[in-house]
């Protein structure tokens, strides 16, 4: 089906509608596997049981920086090719991509208390996703104060692209800066590489992951239409009453 | 019955002198419409008397009322803006100020009045200047003050609007209030004593 | 009593309501602090020592960046004009205004401090004692500010000049709230004197800030 065709909103609300408990119970499904295998997935010989944050950890990551590319993806689509739900999209990732950059900071946080003794070190990688995690609350912040949803969402879709381009060169310049004033004590930040028993876990668990990110991502872009509607509806009804009274 | 007396102000705006030595006198139950060009200084003597512009010099006092309130406490106040906050409902900003200047109470007959009781939840961002109008003078009538300080109340209303203020204006100045108003023409006072300024 | 509670309900709602600016307070914090490590290096024991100043100017900054809302909706919609027509009286409705506004910016401030501390290898329960001044200095700071909100209300292009004016104005708040936090981190200072003092300076202002921030919007009429 291409494109365009999601592009009325009704239309797209009916697709949403069919679809969403389907992607529900694939989503349950694939956690339900996912953490079966994880509970019984060996323990690291150095870290124990702690590694298993990993399956939490890892696909949050990912996640938080798929939903920023995601948002400039949309944000094309509103400033470029002025597809209607583009702005729609763009709008309903933040929250999502801002809660799992959150969650990957703080299960990596607990998982660096019994592993680095320490609950933050400015590490590169640490660094550029707490730096991500404030681009998030940037744009949550722009969305917040802008009066009008549309140009909120245009000035949002703004700031995502030139968040986008930029985060290559925060991450560089990060990396450059670390290593430039070395840490006073050294962490050992590298675990073991990775081993298939625990592989394949991750990968059904970030799966899983994904298919929840889709799912809470149309469900939230729902929202948001009938969110629209709901203000139209009262606009036109002040309207209605000022011309009755 | 209470006399509202002005003698000889004068005020200051911006270092400009914009009247001097105004005297006029009003009682309950009296209307005044102040006119004049723009710049002659209307909403400055509103303001004046609502406590919000500094006297420069003369006097101003409320003879047969409380003498220990402040003018400005006894007053409504409705100037060019409408004191709404948009986040907030229709019924939400007219309580908090029925609360904060009164007693809480009329809220929903104030509302009734003026014919804004159907957009009761609506949040003040989706109404129109009319209806914003219509919910400052709802204000007025939400708690009982004796003196209606009026700057331009018909602007932004519809014919049937400005009929429903006459109305109003009429029914406070039986109760034995007073109203002054400033206008550039006739807002649906019955005879009421006029002020000009501006022509020294 | 009534308008007491009024005027609070509103002010703290419309904060909390769209557009309302309740958590950027929070959000600058949080910025402000991790700039930190970027200017001055990761290096953690060093930011440990500085971790109480920090994060005392990051608060201090935080609420001064918010105080410009404190005057600047109501009075240009006309609102401050009714509030000073009322029968509370001003210095009492002023006060009210920064009650509110500390509920929603500075105890924000006081919340996430601890977080803002873990990142500065502060930890928790030394930033316990941190968020303890900062819950007893953020008042102070809201305080003082509203005579610098107050002062510059009318004004058009006020920007920077309310924190010119208010910053000198917390110096003291800011020493003896870090010598508090300091004293309590690491000794071995007691904490009791700056601590109370601190408690002193926010009590003086709780009832000095609102007179002088009343008489400076008095003097602001025409």
């Amino acid at each position: 089906m291409p494109v365009i065709d999601l592009a009325n909103p009704s239309r797209f609300l009916t697709i949403v509608n069919r679809l969403l408990p389907w992607l529900t119970a694939v989503t349950i499904i694939l956690f339900a596997i996912g953490l079966y295998r994880a509970m019984n997935a060996p323990d690291d010989y150095q870290q124990g049981a702690t590694v298993k944050i990993m399956f939490l950890h890892v696909p949050a990551a990912w996640l938080g920086m798929f939903g920023w590319g995601l948002m400039s993806v949309a944000a094309l689509g509103t400033l470029v090719w002025r597809h209607p739900l583009a702005d729609v999209a763009g709008k309903a990732v933040v929250p999502i991509g801002a809660a799992f950059t959150f969650i990957c900071l703080i299960t990596g946080s607990l998982w660096g208390r019994p592993t680095w003794g320490t609950y933050w070190v400015w590490d590169a990688r640490l660094t550029s996703m707490l730096v991500l995690l404030l681009l998030y609350l940037g744009v949550i912040a722009l969305y917040w104060t802008a009066e009008e949803p549309g140009r909120g969402a245009r000035a949002a879709a703004i700031l995502s692209l030139v968040g986008a381009v930029n985060l290559p060169i925060i991450k560089f310049s990060v990396d450059w800066w670390n290593t430039l004033h070395q840490p006073a004590s050294v962490f050992r930040i590298g675990g073991p590489t990775i081993d298939p028993a625990l592989l394949t876990p991750l990968l059904i668990m970030a799966l899983a992951f994904t298919l929840l990110f889709v799912t809470l991502h149309l469900a939230s872009m729902r929202n948001e239409i009938l969110r629209r509607r709901v203000r139209s509806m009262r606009l036109l009804q002040a309207q209605e009453l000022a011309e009755a009274t | 019955m209470i006399q509202l007396k002005a003698e000889s102000l004068t005020c200051n705006r911006g270092g400009r002198e914009v009247f001097r030595n105004l005297s006029f006198g009003l009682a309950t139950g009296e209307a005044m419409v102040v006119t004049g060009r723009n710049g002659a200084g209307k909403s400055s003597l509103l303001r004046m008397i609502a406590g919000l512009v500094r006297i420069a010099a003369g006097r101003l006092s409320l003879e047969g009322g409380e003498p220990d309130i402040p003018i400005g406490e006894q007053a409504h106040y409705v100037g060019h803006q409408d004191a709404l906050k948009a986040t907030l409902t229709v019924g939400e900003n007219l309580q908090f100020w029925s609360g904060f200047l009164g007693d809480g109470r009329a809220v929903e007959g104030a509302l009734q009045a003026v014919d804004l009781a159907p957009l009761t939840d609506l949040p003040a961002a989706f109404l129109s200047a009319g209806q914003r109008r219509r919910l400052s003078i709802a204000r007025l009538l939400a708690l009982p003050r004796p003196i209606w300080l009026l700057d331009e109340p018909t602007s932004s209303l519809d014919a049937p609007s400005q009929q429903r203020l006459a109305e109003l204006m009429h029914v406070h100045l039986l109760d034995g209030g007073m109203i002054i108003a400033a206008a550039h023409g006739a807002i649906g006072l019955e005879r009421p004593r006029e002020l000009k300024l501006g022509l020294a | 009593m009534r308008s007491f509670n009024a005027l609070l309900l509103r002010d703290v709602q419309l904060a909390i309501r769209i557009g309302g600016g309740a958590l950027m307070g929070a959000l600058f914090f949080l910025i402000v602090v991790t700039m930190i490590p970027f200017a001055i290096g990761p290096d953690l024991a060093l930011l440990r020592r500085i971790g109480p100043a920090v994060l005392w100017l990051g608060a201090l900054l935080a609420s001064l960046l918010a105080l410009d809302r404190l005057f600047a909706t109501d009075q240009d919609d006309g609102s401050l004009d009714l509030l000073m027509m009322a029968a509370m009286p001003l210095e009492l409705t002023v006060a009210t205004k920064a009650i509110a506004h500390w509920i929603t910016t500075g105890l924000p401030l006081v919340v996430i401090a601890p977080l803002l501390g873990l990142m500065l290898n502060v930890e928790l329960h030394a930033a316990g004692w941190l968020a303890l001044t900062l819950a007893a200095g953020t008042p102070a700071l809201t305080f003082i500010g509203l005579v610098g909100a107050a002062l510059t209300v009318a004004l058009r292009r006020r920007g920077l000049l309310l924190a010119v004016l208010v910053l000198p104005l917390t110096v003291p708040v800011l020493i003896f709230g870090v010598a508090a936090a300091n004293a309590a981190i690491m000794g071995p200072a007691p904490f009791g004197p700056p601590f109370t003092i601190l408690c002193a300076l926010s009590l003086a202002s709780l009832v000095l800030g609102p007179i002088a921030a009343a008489a400076a919007l008095r003097h602001g009429l025409e």
